[in-house]
């Protein structure tokens, strides 16, 4: 093993998932082998950019690359969406972050994903498989037309229960509801991994409480460094402060305080807002420019 | 030294020589530098102030030995090059620690001309010799002949860029492991530009790479690959571990976790690494308080105090809970921060971080101290008053009280670390693990610049003994040529560029 340019990291596949997800595939020989499922990055899209951690989705031995899957939402993800493309790079990626998630003597698993939390449950799914538990994935969608992966899930897990909040695909309901399903049929679950939005964390701990299910939830806290430097990612874990960046971004989650994690959350809103309003209007006026310096296509019906 | 008549107290300049500053009003509206370096004319006259001392005490009052007495005759005799070349052969970065030493309690500190008058602006010449350094750029670098012998160096900061310097020079191809998007450390992401500008410190590093130091940044080492796969598998034969301290400590107070209580590490990296300071042009947005209050008197602290006013708030209050005296900043920082208009509350515990109803910061609830025994340190013991207890407005509180062990070298690699989580070593710097060295703030705990830079260079003289580059002597050797001791293998095909 040599250390190779560790700049400008190449873009090798996309895949759009859905009109907001989006899936990049980046070149970097030595993460691809040390991650480790449960890890993060960091990635600094370009020079002026913000430093945004993103759990890492997949990683590919062979082919040297990890895959990031991204939630167009804010100004930075948004931008991301527009300009990575295949052939283009990466400014900065740093990791692999984070304590790796223990996969350990779990027999029967329940892996929860829900919004930007399935593509990360999936190293864990498979990770389970591979170490001989029974993988039962719960996956939650909005809607049937944003459903993604449920084959690449299929292939590594014992059962998936799909949910979606209109129903149009699997059964009606949060993944709370798709848990309570897998605790009911199957009583001797030992473990339920959970990664989404905190208030689908938050769900999934309760719901596991009364059953006394050790719960381990994925922490998204906003970082700067992701080193243990800066304390921004500080979190409440019973009655200790914790470092996600370093300490985590695993714990248990029914000692998380999610309110606190919630609030401290929306710590930039009113920041990011103005970015991402500010950014929009820009691209507004550079699409309006566009159309005026090109004649307008002779196929367009006026 | 060709000293003409003898000097003495009586018939120096009396004063010691005053160095341009931004005015305070002028200078809270932006980040352009404080100080300005002393012109020739300055430089001279402060230079004359120098008694030539035979005991030199400067010397022992600087952690890295410095010539002190011999730059300063040189920057008298007008040969500014040769200045430079004393403070070369033992210092790497004298316009960084020209600017950001503690020189009070070091150099200047024990000065003979300070017992009686204001002690030679030691710091302040160092300084201008390093600026006409970078400007004409001089460097000494040595002819380097490759000895084949691989060293990897985690962390950037002044610690590892100066064991890097040393490595090099001896003819080790040095890479240089860094977690950042950019090098520096500290320096780059913690001291804010109008102490120490981003292009002294890109100055610095250019040289490192003028002498074939390569840099690897977006490198987490313990992660994308451990110290053992260093040594064992990727070719390194020595490695350094200079990973600064990190952690910073929360002061476990009610309050603690509310928006807009922040560490002055996550404001000052915001604001200087990502330039925060120019949001929205940059995308990382920056905290900011129109009330700011700043718990600590470090360095740290003063930096972040007076980027909050940078940055537009009406009012800074620096809480402490000792006395003036013993706030631990640089003396400079604290009267510049006072000139700003920095309200100090000395005296001053945090009780609790007072909370707005909506996640956010309404004031903070202190109460006043008083000094009483000394403790295990020899300063008095701050003692709460009873019944002192007082509240003040602000919106936004920023932590600067010390910083624990960063864990992820502990975390991923099986090295002895002390009681308090930080690397332990040897006196030659060697740690547990055979081959791996480690030095700076990982090992002491926060300290300072020089003292870092120190400790990598030690560090580097052990490593060159551990991988047999020739015999090396004790101390800063007086005939050192650029920091290599006489008895280097490539001490005789020095050549000065
Ligand atoms: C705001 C502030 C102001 C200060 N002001 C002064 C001053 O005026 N005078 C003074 O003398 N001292 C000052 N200090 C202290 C001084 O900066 C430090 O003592 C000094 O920088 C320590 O140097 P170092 O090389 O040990 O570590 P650092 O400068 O902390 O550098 C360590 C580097 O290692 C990197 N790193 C960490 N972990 C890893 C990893 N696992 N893999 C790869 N890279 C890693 C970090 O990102 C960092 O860049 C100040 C400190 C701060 C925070
Ligand atoms: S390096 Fe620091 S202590 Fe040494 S002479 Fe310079 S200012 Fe003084
Ligand atoms: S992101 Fe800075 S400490 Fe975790």
């Amino acid at each position: 093993m040599s250390a190779a340019q560790l700049s400008d990291f190449e873009i090798v596949a996309r895949e759009d998932l859905s009109p907001a997800t989006f899936l990049l595939e980046v070149r970097h020989p030595m993460m691809a082998k040390a991650a480790r499922a449960g890890q993060f990055v960091i990635v600094m899209s370009h020079a002026e950019g913000e430093r945004i951690p993103l759990t890492i989705a997949d990683f590919d031995r062979a082919r040297g690359t990890v895959t990031l899957v991204i939630q167009a939402v804010g100004k930075t993800t948004r931008e991301m969406q527009q300009s990575c493309t295949v052939g283009g790079t990466l400014y900065g990626l740093v990791g692999p972050m984070g304590v790796p998630s223990p996969i350990g003597q779990a027999r029967k698993v329940v892996c929860v994903g829900g919004g930007l939390g399935v593509a990360p449950i999936f190293p864990q799914a498979r990770g389970f498989k591979e170490a001989g538990a029974y993988v039962i994935a719960v996956l939650g969608f909005r809607s049937k037309d944003l459903v993604f992966w449920e084959d690449k899930f299929r292939a590594c897990c014992d059962e998936l229960i799909l949910c979606t909040d209109d129903g149009s695909a699997g059964i009606k309901g949060l993944v709370t509801e798709g848990i309570r399903q897998a605790i009911e049929k199957h009583p001797d679950i030992d473990e339920v991994v959970a990664i989404g939005p905190p208030v689908m964390m938050k769900g999934c701990a309760e719901a596991t409480r009364p059953h006394g299910i050790r719960t381990i939830v994925s922490l998204n806290p906003i970082m700067v460094d992701g080193t243990g430097m800066c304390g921004g990612c500080r979190v409440k874990i019973g009655d200790e402060v914790k470092f996600a960046c370093v300490d985590g971004p695993d714990f248990d989650g029914h000692l998380v305080d999610f309110d606190d994690l919630m609030t401290r959350l929306r710590r930039y809103r009113s920041e990011e807002q103005a970015a991402l309003e500010r950014w929009s209007e820009q691209c507004r006026l550079m699409a309006a420019a566009d159309q005026k310096e090109q004649p307008a296509p002779a196929q367009a019906k006026r | 030294m060709a000293a003409k008549k003898k000097k003495t107290i009586r018939t120096i300049p009396q004063q010691r020589t005053a160095a341009r500053e931004q005015e305070a009003a002028a200078r809270v509206k932006n980040f352009a530098e404080v100080t300005f370096a002393y012109d020739a004319k300055a430089a001279l006259v402060e230079s004359e102030r120098c008694l030539m001392c035979p005991d030199q005490p400067c010397v022992r009052g600087c952690p890295v030995g410095i010539d002190i007495p011999r730059f300063i005759d040189a920057i008298a005799q007008k040969n500014l090059r040769a200045a430079y070349d004393v403070i070369a052969e033992t210092n790497l970065l004298p316009a960084v620690c020209g600017r950001v030493c503690p020189q009070e309690t070091q150099c200047e500190g024990v000065c003979t001309v300070g017992d009686t008058l204001e002690p030679v602006a030691i710091g302040r010449l160092e300084r201008y010799v390093g600026d006409n350094a970078i400007e004409n750029g001089w460097v000494n670098n040595p002819y380097i002949e490759p000895n084949g012998m691989r060293v990897g160096i985690v962390g950037s900061g002044p610690a590892g860029m100066a064991c890097a310097a040393d490595l090099a020079k001896a003819g080790c191809e040095v890479t240089v492991f860094e977690a950042f998007h950019q090098p520096g450390g500290v320096l780059r992401y913690g001291i804010p530009d109008f102490r120490l500008p981003n292009a002294v410190i890109d100055a610095e590093i250019d040289n490192l790479r003028k002498i074939g130091v390569r840099f690897e940044c977006n490198t987490l080492v313990g992660r994308l690959f451990t110290i053992a796969q260093m040594r064992d598998e990727m070719g390194f034969d020595a490695v350094f571990i200079g990973t600064g301290a990190g952690y910073p400590s929360m002061l476990g107070i009610p309050g603690d976790s509310l928006n807009g209580v922040l560490s002055a590490n996550e404001l000052l990296t915001r604001c200087n690494l990502m330039r925060a300071k120019d949001f929205p042009n940059v995308d990382t947005p920056m905290p900011l308080g129109r009330r700011v209050a700043v718990i600590g008197a470090g360095n740290t602290a003063m930096d972040a105090m007076r980027v909050c006013l940078r940055l537009g708030a009406e009012k800074v209050t620096c809480v402490y809970r000792r006395s003036r005296t013993e706030a631990p900043a640089r003396v400079e920082e604290v009267h510049h921060a006072e000139e700003e208009g920095v309200e100090f509350h000395w005296l001053t515990a945090p009780v609790a971080v007072l909370d707005d109803g909506q996640g956010g910061v309404r004031g903070m609830r202190c109460v006043r101290m008083e000094l009483g025994e000394p403790d295990s340190s020899g300063r008095r013991r701050p003692v709460p008053v009873p019944g002192s207890e007082f509240d003040f407005d602000c919106d936004q509180v920023v932590y600067a009280i010390g910083t624990n062990a960063n864990p992820i070298i502990g975390q991923t690699a099986k090295l002895k670390l002390d009681k308090r989580g930080y690397i332990a070593t040897d006196d030659d710097f060697a740690t547990s693990m055979a081959g791996v060295y480690a030095g700076g703030d990982i090992v002491t705990g926060a300290a300072t610049v020089i003292e870092a830079m120190g400790a990598g260079r030690r560090a580097a003289r052990s490593i060159k003994a551990y991988l047999g580059l020739g015999a090396t002597l004790p101390g800063a050797s007086p005939q050192a040529l650029f920091g290599i001791p006489p008895g280097e293998r490539n001490y005789v095909r020095v050549r000065i560029a």
